[in-house]
């Protein structure tokens, strides 16, 4: 049961990078694929239906983390107490810049909106990979089980460590890229005229940058977490999501130099879903890696609700998963096709 | 509690974040039920007129609802980075309905939001109402599982304790459809229909005494008055009275402290004015009717109540001024509500409200206190549930996170102060600018 709400955790987060991924790419990418007012509402117009309801998974695998783990979500949050912090407010502020930009039509208003939306949009992506970064790194863990990271210390990676380092900030910048390409797909798939042009030229140079950049982030991760890749032989699910990752990051390339649309986005897709899948199935059972003594790191086991109450929560997930991925179909189905330049369609 | 102790500041700024976000869920909430009777007697009557009331008060509350949204995630995560000792004690509990949060309503919500107020002419005018009916359905499932997380922190049940001094769930239904749990939810989404029920009678009262939009302003005012008066009756009456019950049962030490009750008897008075002196133990210059506490709480006049007396001082709740002038304002206000509605039902039955101005006056300047009286009400049941943050297992000092230092928690307190700041004034310039502009056909 402890490795099922292991796996349930890591597929919720992992669900959320790839929707809210492309949704924080086109943000990035907001105010270099749209030029003028209505090319920024065509990207808005694109992502509009779909955002809000990609943060939720943010927030259900959360209440996921409590739920399953409360230690682990009790020691992870506050001991990244500021990082957290910054990361709710770019929240606050990204979500409030996409729904207040449609109500004023002045120039001036809206310049500062598309600002915002791109800025806090970076921002996110460069602070979730700053996350993932920090997961596989490793983080100095008290003997009473908590902990307490400044932002940096020396950036060398070795203790005591800062959430910042030379590692975890190759993993933001590879993080910021990959979300990037990611929304530039989506964007390629859902517009047309010269975002979609933008957009497809973005796509094919980002893939390429990834797909060179990889390697030299996975032989990073080797150096600050070795026995992350020798546990990893023996894993065969980690094998099969190194396997989608790398499959899908070849569909995305070689689609995006013919123009398939869908299929380049869903590469991306699969990529982003086998490398947390990787990451999740090589890390196990660990939650919260101790850089220093290896015995104090948390691990599902410790932190695990218990039988009754994993068994609950799984009873009802069982309903409520279900019916969320409905209504996202349903919104894929009346949204269906094309966001069209110049439409002049109020809102979003 | 001083400056330099980390709880001070992170009692404060959840008290901070959660009063502010409440602001806007609870517009959301009740406004949500009045869009769905918009929406419905303008399926029935088919007088496109309903359809354009319900669509101002649509983007009154898209703007409402994305305040409320943003300023709710910080609320979650605080659980963890503020509260992480309550969190590793009572999450294996009271995460299950945090989460039932978002996988049942916010998936719900967020999905057809965007339909609701971008999608009308999409979907046709009964696909339209569904979407409203799916906006209702959400907002007012959220609130359950959140007063649910909340009235285990009340009152808690179907749990059992872990040697290791965290606890478990031991009965779901039990933890679910805690009795506490059902009056709190009637209670406090009977008070957000009367915070919708007033905004919108505000803005028809303010169209009429402009002279603008007055056929909407008429129709704001019938759904805003009627409903208004049903939900003002029905916050005290029954189930105002069912929690005040539930709270003499089960938090005797609090009910004492609302009432400034330092002394143990029967005939049992409720105090209308005075003063909680806590250093004297007394309440200072009261006035008081006798009796009526005693039958309010256990239903005989010679019933006795329990006076702080009865407790140790430790189990005191932490603020007895502060909680006793909170339940007062919010009972006061409720009883003052009642008053304002009757008056302008009956005016309005009688045809008179639309000319009679020192009644329109009142209504357009009423709105702010039902989110006073709402406020009052949350501070009545939080602060009465002190010192404990799960009632008689977990204390709040307790509860906070160890690895948190005071100056830590004040930086993002004072973070937090000047983003809402900055959000708040977004927030009334877009809604005037709403207000200003006024209900519009579908096709202007």
């Amino acid at each position: 049961m402890v490795e099922l709400w292991y796996a349930i955790v890591a597929l919720m987060l992992t669900t959320y990078v790839v929707l809210d991924g492309y949704d924080f790419g086109a943000g990035a990418l907001h105010l270099f694929v749209a030029k003028t007012d209505a090319e920024r509402r065509q990207v808005l117009a694109a992502i509009g239906p779909y955002w809000d309801g990609n943060e939720v998974w943010l927030l259900a695998s959360g209440g996921a983390l409590l739920v399953g783990f409360p230690k682990a979500l009790a020691a992870g949050l506050s001991g990244y107490y500021l990082a957290i912090f910054l990361l709710l407010w770019t929240l606050i502020v990204r979500g409030i810049s996409i729904e207040l930009r449609s109500h004023v039509e002045a120039p001036l208003w809206r310049a500062f909106w598309d600002a915002a939306f791109f800025g806090a949009s970076a921002l996110l992506a460069i602070l979730f990979g700053a996350a993932l970064g920090n997961i596989l790194r490793g983080v100095s863990i008290g003997p009473d089980g908590w902990f307490s990271l400044p932002l940096f210390t020396d950036f060398s990676g070795r203790p005591p460590v800062g959430i910042l380092d030379k590692y975890t900030v190759l993993v933001a910048v590879f993080s910021l890229l990959a979300l990037t390409a990611h929304g530039a797909a989506f964007l390629h798939w859902k517009t047309d005229g010269l975002v979609q042009l933008r957009a497809r030229l973005s796509a094919t140079v980002l893939f390429f940058v990834v797909a060179v950049l990889w390697p030299v982030v996975t032989y990073a991760t080797h150096v600050v977490h070795p026995e992350f890749f020798s546990g990893f032989v023996s894993r065969p699910l980690a094998w099969i999501a190194a396997f989608v990752a790398v499959a899908g990051l070849s569909t995305a390339c070689l689609s995006m130099l013919r123009g398939r649309e869908l299929a380049a986005f869903l590469g991306s897709a699969a990529f982003l879903a086998g490398l947390l899948g990787a990451t999740a199935a090589g890390l196990f059972p660990v939650l919260l890696r101790s850089v220093g003594d290896p015995r104090a790191s948390l691990t599902a086991y410790d932190a695990a609700n218990d039988e009754m109450g994993l068994r609950t929560a799984l009873g009802w997930l069982a309903i409520g998963l279900p019916l969320a991925l409905l209504y996202v179909a349903i919104l894929f189905r009346i949204h269906r096709g094309k966001v069209v330049g110049a439409t002049g369609r109020d809102g979003y | 509690m001083s400056a330099g102790d980390p709880l001070f500041w992170h009692r404060l700024q959840f008290a901070f974040t959660i009063v502010y976000h409440y602001l806007f869920p609870q517009l959301t909430m009740g406004l949500a039920l009045l869009i769905v009777v918009m929406k419905a007697i303008g399926l029935r009557t088919r007088n496109p007129a309903w359809d354009d009331a319900a669509r101002f008060w649509i983007r009154i509350f898209g703007i409402n609802f994305a305040v409320g949204v943003v300023t709710g995630i910080p609320m979650e995560f605080q659980f963890g980075t503020n509260w992480a000792r309550f969190a590793e004690v009572a999450g294996s509990v009271v995460g299950q309905t945090l989460a039932m949060e978002g996988v049942f309503a916010f998936f719900l919500e967020s999905s057809f939001l965007g339909l609701l107020i971008f999608g009308e002419k999409r979907l046709g005018s009964r696909g339209h109402f569904l979407a409203a009916l799916a906006l209702f359905v959400g907002s007012w499932l959220s609130g359950y599982f959140i007063i649910a997380s909340n009235a285990f922190m009340q009152s808690p049940t179907g749990h059992s304790l872990n040697v290791d001094g965290t606890l478990r769930l031991a009965d779901f239904s039990e933890f679910v459809l805690n009795p506490w749990a059902i009056a709190a939810y009637l209670h406090t989404m009977t008070a957000a229909v009367v915070t919708a029920s007033f905004v919108v009678a505000a803005v028809g009262a303010y169209y009429t005494l402009t002279g603008v939009h007055l056929d909407a302003a008429r129709r704001f005012l019938r759904v805003g008055t009627t409903a208004g008066l049903i939900s003002a009756i029905l916050v005290a009456f029954p189930t105002g009275d069912r929690h005040a019950k539930l709270v003499a049962r089960h938090q005797p030490a609090a009910l004492a402290a609302m009432e400034g009750r330092f002394t143990s008897g029967p005939m049992a008075g409720i105090t209308l004015i005075g003063q909680p002196n806590v250093a004297e133990r007394r309440m200072d210059n009261p006035i008081e009717v006798p009796g009526i506490l005693s039958f309010l709480a256990f239903g005989t006049f010679h019933s006795g109540v329990a006076g702080l007396d009865a407790f140790p001082e430790s189990d005191w709740p932490d603020n007895i001024e502060l909680l006793y002038y909170a339940f007062h304002v919010m009972a006061g206000l409720g009883t003052i509500f009642i008053a304002i509605m009757a008056l302008s039902t009956f005016l309005a039955w009688r045809g008179r409200l639309m000319r009679t101005r020192g009644m329109l006056w009142v209504l357009m300047l009423a709105f702010p206190f039902p989110y006073i009286a709402t406020t009052a009400g949350w501070m009545t049941a939080e602060l009465g549930r002190q010192p404990w943050v799960v009632y008689g297992i977990l204390r709040t000092k307790d509860a906070a996170s160890p690895n948190v230092h005071a100056g830590t928690a004040l930086f993002t307190l004072i973070g937090f102060a000047g983003l809402y700041f900055v959000l708040g004034l977004l927030f009334l310039f877009l809604v005037m600018r709403e207000i200003a502009h006024g209900p519009k056909a579908l096709h202007g």
